[in-house]
């Protein structure tokens, strides 16, 4: 595979042909938020904290979906950018309704820490605070509307590595949800597996494990990567 | 069917016309049938049928003739050519209509019935793409044929390669009557050079803007154009397979389309071996459930897959990788109605009309405080008191013209003080605003400008699909905002928060929806800020439409 070079944040790197920008920012240690993309699932391009400035276009690049091309010079952290990430983590806090002090991830979410990465104190926008369900009628897992961000990530690994496609978006807008098979509860769904993929993904409180409400479970969206070589090499072939 | 056949079906279609003493053209489009079309072309069959004059008098639908607020229209052509055009008919004057003209010298009808055909509203007029709009009969092949149809695609196929079919499409300077002007000649070199085994072409009628009705009338009216267009475009750039996506709200534009599609398989216009050449290439409809966002090309192509019509990043672009993977051409119906006539008559001849940079007629659905409202066709460049002031006869009840929407909901106001800037791609960007597919709205000093854009940040909000985090809910906070200023609720910084999400929404959405969002409100900001800025700091309305009660 071919090598191309590029400037990242003013310093000369390189990379391989086929990457995307953010393998490659990562891969040179610049810490770039994100939170719809997930190593192991396609990307979705959707939460749009991952953009960058390239010089000579004046739109700005969603880094997980832009493939490297020689040449480039990318900045991640202008002011324009810091700016917009804060605006985007104020727009999904005020989406749904998130009081962390009684959420069962609070101190291990990803949008708690991004928010405070950014340093964020206090959203300017008016929260929306929409009337939304808690679907407890799984057996272990439980899905609070109130928490999603709509990143999709649960839909991607539930449809992409467990092969279920249980989990699907219904709406449009702000008034898309998450549902569970033709929007049924959870408990009721004859396509889940009951694998707890979603859980383990999900960035936020929106899908638990019951075990995680008394606290203290990590989330480990890591095992996709791990499930996916194993696949891919076959290693449990007998 | 071969060349010859083609011209012998045209003579006899036109031998068949001018047999008839007297014609009677009913506008089928769907203003005119709402304003009771229907009724009176079935009052004129009966009153024909009344006096046994079927043998002599033609009685048919036909298409938009363009000032549809007038409906329903109707037009006589009498045996010398003639013709006569009448608005507002009702059963009962259809039937004085037969007399007047069907049985002459028995009765004269009122002068008020009439439109005169050179008024303004007609003789400002350049009709290339609507030129058989309200003349040929949507519902019949031979109609179209008639005035000339397919002989383009008879023509290109035997006379004409791909690459001189596209580079008569780039000599045109046709750019894209979608919105975003991209030029057509371009787009197809480059689809014609794609590789691939399969390559697809895709005539765009979603037209998800609001008040705007162009694509609906083309397809309504004359759909055989729309279809010998996409088969120049497929022959152009190698396609076999072509897909109409008419949105779900046009069923009668679905239906007409979907019946020139059979027609023109039928006579062997469409399917294989077209003109006993060695092409081929089928058309099928796919309708789209409602979603503005499905005129977007990728969201397009999702939801004729049977996807959910979400966009996805681009590049790769259709052309690159589309339908299934393969090469896609994607165009508006509209420009696929100016392909016809550039074959005809050269790209050269096209490039005639318009600026040296937007080349060409576009078709305009003009509407709001204007005397004559309707579909109108006008070379690029016109000015927009041309339009405003000679086709649309000026604002009603005396008022001051105030602007110009353009562009619905990607689109902007051009104010008053811009009025002699010709209409074209670049004077439109300039001000702020965009030619975008063609919506119109003439608004007076009773508008009120926030109000304005506020109504297009609900639509945007309601539409948004809902993918990416700044137009999903970026645009629920800026209609909030919007709502507090018009309803006198707001204070500066709220002003300072809807310029921010402006910037945010236009730079960071993942699609055109999102980043031409904010539009409305920037032009508006930028033309009329002092509006915003009375409703924040004075609690004011001055076009007196907002409540501010508190
Ligand atoms: C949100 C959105 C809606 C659109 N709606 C339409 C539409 O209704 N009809 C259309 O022809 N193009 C629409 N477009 C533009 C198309 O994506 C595409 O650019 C166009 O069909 C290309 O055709 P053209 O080159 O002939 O203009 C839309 C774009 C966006 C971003
Ligand atoms: S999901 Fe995260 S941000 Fe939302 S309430 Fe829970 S901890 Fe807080
Ligand atoms: S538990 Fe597994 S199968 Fe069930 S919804 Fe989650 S990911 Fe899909
Ligand atoms: S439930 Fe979790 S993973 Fe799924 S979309 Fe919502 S926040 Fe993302
Ligand atoms: S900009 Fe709006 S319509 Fe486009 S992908 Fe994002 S949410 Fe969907
Ligand atoms: S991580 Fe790139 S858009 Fe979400
Ligand atoms: S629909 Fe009849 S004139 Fe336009």
């Amino acid at each position: 595979m071919g090598v191309v070079t590029l400037t990242l944040n003013n310093q000369l790197i390189s990379a391989r042909e086929g990457q995307s920008l953010l393998e490659v920012i990562r891969e040179n240690g610049v810490d770039l938020p994100t939170l719809c993309h997930l190593d192991g699932l396609s990307e979705r391009g959707g939460c749009r904290l991952c953009v960058v400035e390239a010089e000579g276009t004046s739109r700005l690049l969603a880094a997980c979906v832009t493939p490297v091309q020689e040449g480039m010079n990318i900045r991640t952290h202008t002011e324009r950018l810091v700016r917009y990430r804060k605006m985007l983590v104020e727009l999904l806090l005020a989406e749904r309704t998130h009081v962390c002090s009684v959420c069962a991830v609070n101190g291990r979410c990803e949008l708690q820490a991004l928010a405070a990465r950014l340093g964020i104190d206090h959203v300017r926008y008016e929260p929306l605070h929409p009337d939304l369900p808690v679907d407890a009628s799984h057996g272990r897992f439980v899905l609070d509307h109130n928490r999603c961000i709509l990143c999709g990530r649960c839909v991607r690994a539930c449809d992409e590595v467990e092969g279920a496609h249980t989990l699907d978006f219904m709406g449009r807008g702000v008034q898309s949800r998450i549902i569970v098979d033709l929007d049924q509860p959870w408990g009721s769904s004859r396509s889940c597996t009951g694998c707890g993929k979603c859980v383990q993904v999900c960035p936020t409180g929106a899908i638990v494990a019951r075990e995680n409400i008394a606290g203290g479970v990590e989330k480990r969206p890591d095992f996709l990567l791990r499930i996916l070589e194993g696949r891919q090499k076959r290693i449990w072939r007998w | 069917m071969n060349r010859t056949e083609l011209q012998t079906m045209a003579e006899a279609e036109r031998s068949r016309q001018q047999a008839f003493r007297c014609r009677f053209l009913c506008c089928a489009g769907t203003p005119c049938l709402s304003a009771g079309g229907g009724a009176v072309q079935q009052a004129l069959k009966q009153a024909v049928a009344a006096r046994n004059f079927e043998a002599s008098v033609e009685v048919v639908g036909a298409g938009c003739m363009g000032p549809c607020s007038r409906g329903p229209l109707v037009r006589v052509i009498a045996e010398n050519g003639e013709e006569t055009l009448y608005e507002r008919m009702t059963p009962e004057k259809a039937a004085r209509l037969v007399e007047a003209h069907a049985a002459p010298g028995s009765t004269t009808l009122p002068e008020e019935w009439r439109i005169a055909e050179d008024s303004p509203f007609f003789s400002k007029q350049t009709k290339i793409v609507l030129s058989g709009s309200g003349r040929v009969d949507p519902e019949r092949l031979e109609s179209y044929v008639g005035e000339g149809g397919y002989s383009a695609l008879a023509h290109a196929l035997r006379e004409m390669t791909p690459e001189e079919v596209c580079e008569e499409v780039v000599r045109s300077g046709l750019r894209g009557r979608g919105g975003a002007g991209y030029p057509t000649g371009v787009k197809w070199n480059l689809m014609r050079k794609a590789p691939g085994e399969r390559k697809f072409v895709v005539a765009n009628g979603d037209e998800g803007d609001p008040g705007a009705y162009m694509d609906r009338t083309l397809m309504e009216s004359d759909p055989h154009r729309v279809l010998e267009g996409m088969a120049l475009a497929a022959y152009a750039v190698g396609a076999e397979q072509g897909y109409v996506y008419v949105r779900g709200e046009y069923p009668l534009a679905a239906q007409r389309m979907e019946r020139a599609i059979r027609a023109a398989e039928r006579r062997g216009l469409l399917g294989h071996r077209i003109f006993e050449s060695r092409f081929n290439f089928r058309i099928d409809i796919r309708i789209g459930a409602g979603a503005f966002v499905c005129g977007e090309e990728t969201a397009l192509m999702a939801s004729i897959m049977g996807r959910r019509g979400q966009p996805v990043p681009r590049p790769p672009y259709p052309a690159q990788r589309g339908l299934w993977g393969a090469p896609t051409l994607i165009n508006n119906v509209e420009t696929f109605g100016n392909i016809p006539p550039i074959i005809q008559r050269g790209g050269t001849w096209y490039a005639g009309y318009g600026t040296e940079k937007s080349r060409g007629t576009k078709v305009f659905a003009l509407a709001g405080k204007v005397s004559w409202t309707g579909l109108i066709e006008v070379p690029l460049g016109i000015t927009l008191r041309e339009i405003v002031f000679d086709i649309g006869g000026g604002i009603p009840g005396g008022r001051a013209f105030k602007a110009a929407q353009t562009g619905g909901p990607s689109g902007g106001c051009i104010p008053a003080a811009h009025l002699d800037t010709p209409m074209d791609y670049e004077n439109l960007q300039a001000l702020g605003s965009i030619m975008g597919s063609g919506g119109l709205i003439i608004m007076d000093d009773t508008s009120c400008m926030p109000d304005v854009a506020k109504f297009f940040m609900e639509f945007c909000m309601d539409e948004s699909c809902g993918k990416c985090t700044p137009c999903r809910s970026g645009t629920v906070q800026m209609v909030r905002l919007l709502d507090r200023i018009t309803g006198g609720r707001a204070v500066p910084e709220d002003l300072e928060r809807l310029e921010d999400l402006c910037m945010l929404l236009k730079e960071t959405s993942l699609c055109g929806l999102g980043q031409t969002a904010p539009n409305p409100v920037l032009s508006t900001l930028r033309h009329f800020r002092e509006e915003y800025e009375a409703h924040i700091r004075e609690r004011r309305c001055p076009a007196g439409v907002c409540d501010l009660g508190n």
